[in-house]
């Protein structure tokens, strides 16, 4: 029983971080109708900026990721405005191009600029465990888990108690009346492809611990049970995304270790499947509203 | 215009590009002639995911997966069940067209962003896939087809029509009339009524809907065909390469056909070439330019969203705007 707890809870942590990833692509998708394929590499580029700026300019770890997420919020807002900006209104096959034209870029950047080999990023929460009620937990796994939900938290009351939070879903539900009303819609969907590429940046932060190294490919297999969160969740709800990344990050670990057939490798493919059978059985996910289309 | 300069372009291009991949080898030397035959497999590839994306607007970013499936059906037949080469290739379209086709019936469901989505996810999972049924497809070592006696022109030279070739002429002639039989197959396929079919899915569902045109039918078929040919792409692939492994089909080549066919011209046949040749030099021409690991990577990503801002209909859509300025100045006096 302890060990099974002990799964559930790395697999809380694991999934924390497709909650934290998901979420980024629910608010860009919210706010733009459009998924980022370029979100998981954008996450590693930022990361690399904060390994570079703790291991190699000796910066202390908070100024350093306080500066992280401000860059990653400027790169989120010129990406929008530089790149998807122009290709947004038009048809849907640019603009998924544009972002893998991004991924492969970003990608081949974060290669040249720091080459392929792998590196350790420091990690605010010690390795060590603690015991709680009889499970031993790591204060990583703990330290994760309370991330992705604080900052989950924040994000709610941001959008819900704030001016700008309210503008932000103004121009995101209704463009042209929010217009009217005197919000500059442009730039409030730049703002949330700022705040997504911030999110990115947390779940970088939080991944290379966890997964002992930062190397180029660090968020590809991220993206894609981010994905799956996001659609478990319902691609349109921020706390399905979380609730989508606890989920798959409990049921892949269990999976994983109970099921000798899936075991490490078939993690992925089963990630996959989650993905088709939302998608066929329940294309709202679990939180999202149904789409009734309009012709 | 009357009815005959529609039929003459396509007559006339297909022509030129016949007597071309007859007169070609002349100037290619030893691996020159592998790369043809590579560029060759991919604009067969690349036919076939235009019908699905530029003529039916289903984005795939997983067509990787079916020149998987393709390619390991060949190996397989060739390795464990001493099937020859050449035969392998029709059962891996069957094959391959089959995977399309059952694929095709669940993404009825999907459209647009989750289609490209949920195919993403095929293109990733694919080579874990592979690995996990290591007893069938030989797992992460991959399979070995080279010094085969099942490689035609591995171990003897191939006499064709009297003629004897060496191994890379004979692979670049037997890809090169294959894919000369797949435009014919393609043009056919197009050209009537299940050409306009498709393209009223594409331009408008409801439109086609409301015409009789049933979405599911040709949804499927679109999907069925395309995996098709990436299936014979795929085999080809692994006949030329003369070696497979899960790598051989990454998520990198989903990208890069979708790469092709953007350059080529969405909803252009013969602007597919320019796809294909694409694939296969852009990493070299990136490496001229830089020699540090990734370039190539940030050349491809940095023309593709050039391309999306200035050419968005390809290759193809060049020429065409080039022959509409044209016809424009003669018009004038």
């Amino acid at each position: 029983m302890a060990s099974f707890l002990q799964q559930v809870v790395s697999g809380l942590a694991s999934g924390g971080i497709y909650g934290s990833l998901a979420l980024a692509l629910v608010l860009i998708h919210r706010a733009t109708g459009v998924i980022n394929f370029a979100q998981g590499e954008m996450a590693t580029f930022s990361t690399y900026i904060l390994w570079t700026l703790t291991a190699n300019h000796g910066w202390p770890y908070w100024p350093a990721l306080a500066f992280t997420l401000a860059i990653s919020f400027a790169g989120g807002v010129g990406v929008h405005q530089l790149v998807v900006r122009p290709v947004e209104r038009g048809s849907l096959l640019r603009v998924v191009i544009v972002t893998i034209g991004l991924l492969l870029m970003l990608n081949g950047l974060v290669n040249r600029i720091w080459g392929g080999s792998q590196h350790s990023l420091y990690s605010p929460f010690p390795t060590r465990t603690i015991d709680v009620a009889g499970v031993a937990v790591s204060i990583q796994d703990i330290g994760t888990i309370g991330v992705s939900i604080g900052v989950v938290i924040v994000l709610w009351l941001f959008f819900q108690f704030t001016k700008v939070g309210l503008a932000l879903r103004a121009a995101a539900t209704n463009p042209a009346e929010a217009r009217l009303i005197g919000v500059r819609v442009p730039w409030m969907l730049g703002l949330g492809w700022g705040l997504a590429a911030m999110l990115g940046a947390i779940a970088g932060a939080l991944a290379a611990p966890s997964l002992a190294s930062l190397d180029p490919n660090l968020m590809q297999a991220t993206l894609i049970y981010a994905f799956a969160a996001a659609v478990l969740g319902g691609i349109d709800s921020p706390a399905g995304a979380v609730v989508g990344g606890l989920l798959l990050g409990v049921g892949l670990n269990l999976l994983g270790v109970y099921v000798d057939f899936i075991g490490a490798e078939l993690r992925l493919p089963a990630a996959l499947a989650v993905i088709l059978v939302v998608l066929l059985v329940r294309p709202s996910g679990l939180f999202g509203k149904t789409v009734v289309k309009r012709v | 215009m009357s009815r005959l300069p529609r039929l003459a372009v396509p007559l006339a291009a297909f022509a030129v590009l016949a007597v071309a991949i007859v007169v070609m080898p002349a100037f290619l030397l030893g691996y020159r002639e592998q790369q043809a035959a590579y560029v060759g497999l991919y604009t067969i590839a690349l036919l076939g995911l235009n019908v699905l994306t530029g003529y039916t607007g289903q984005i795939s970013l997983g067509h990787g997966a079916f020149m998987a499936v393709g390619g390991y059906t060949t190996a397989i037949l060739m390795t464990d069940h001493g099937v020859k080469d050449i035969y392998t290739i029709p059962i891996a379209a069957v094959i391959a067209g089959g995977a399309g086709f059952l694929f095709g019936i669940p993404a009825l469901r999907l459209s647009g962003l989750y289609l490209a989505l949920a195919t993403f996810a095929v293109a990733v999972a694919t080579p874990a896939v592979i690995k996990k049924f290591e007893h069938f497809t030989g797992g992460g070592s991959g399979k070995n087809l080279f010094g085969s006696p099942e490689l035609t022109g591995s171990l003897h030279p191939v006499h064709v029509l009297g003629h004897p070739l060496s191994f890379y002429n004979w692979l670049y002639f037997l890809v090169w009339t294959i894919a000369l039989a797949s435009y014919v197959a393609i043009w056919l396929f197009l050209r009537g009524r299940v050409g306009r079919a498709l393209r009223a899915v594409r331009d408008s569902e409801t439109a086609a809907m409301s015409s009789g045109v049933s979405l599911a039918r040709y949804k499927t078929l679109a999907f069925g065909v395309s995996a098709a040919y990436a299936g014979v792409a795929g085999s080809l692939l692994v006949i030329v390469t003369t070696y497979v492994n899960p790598d051989t089909f990454p998520i990198g080549l989903s990208i890069f056909l979708l790469v092709g066919i953007v350059v080529g011209g969405l909803g252009s046949l013969l602007g597919m070439i320019a796809g294909g040749v694409l694939i296969e030099f852009l990493p070299f021409w990136a490496q001229d330019v830089s020699k540090s690991p990734g370039t190539p990577s940030v050349v491809y990503g940095v023309v593709l969203i050039a391309l999306m801002f200035l050419l968005p209909s390809g290759v193809a859509g060049l020429f065409r705007r080039v022959g509409e300025l044209r016809t424009h100045f003669k018009m004038k006096p």
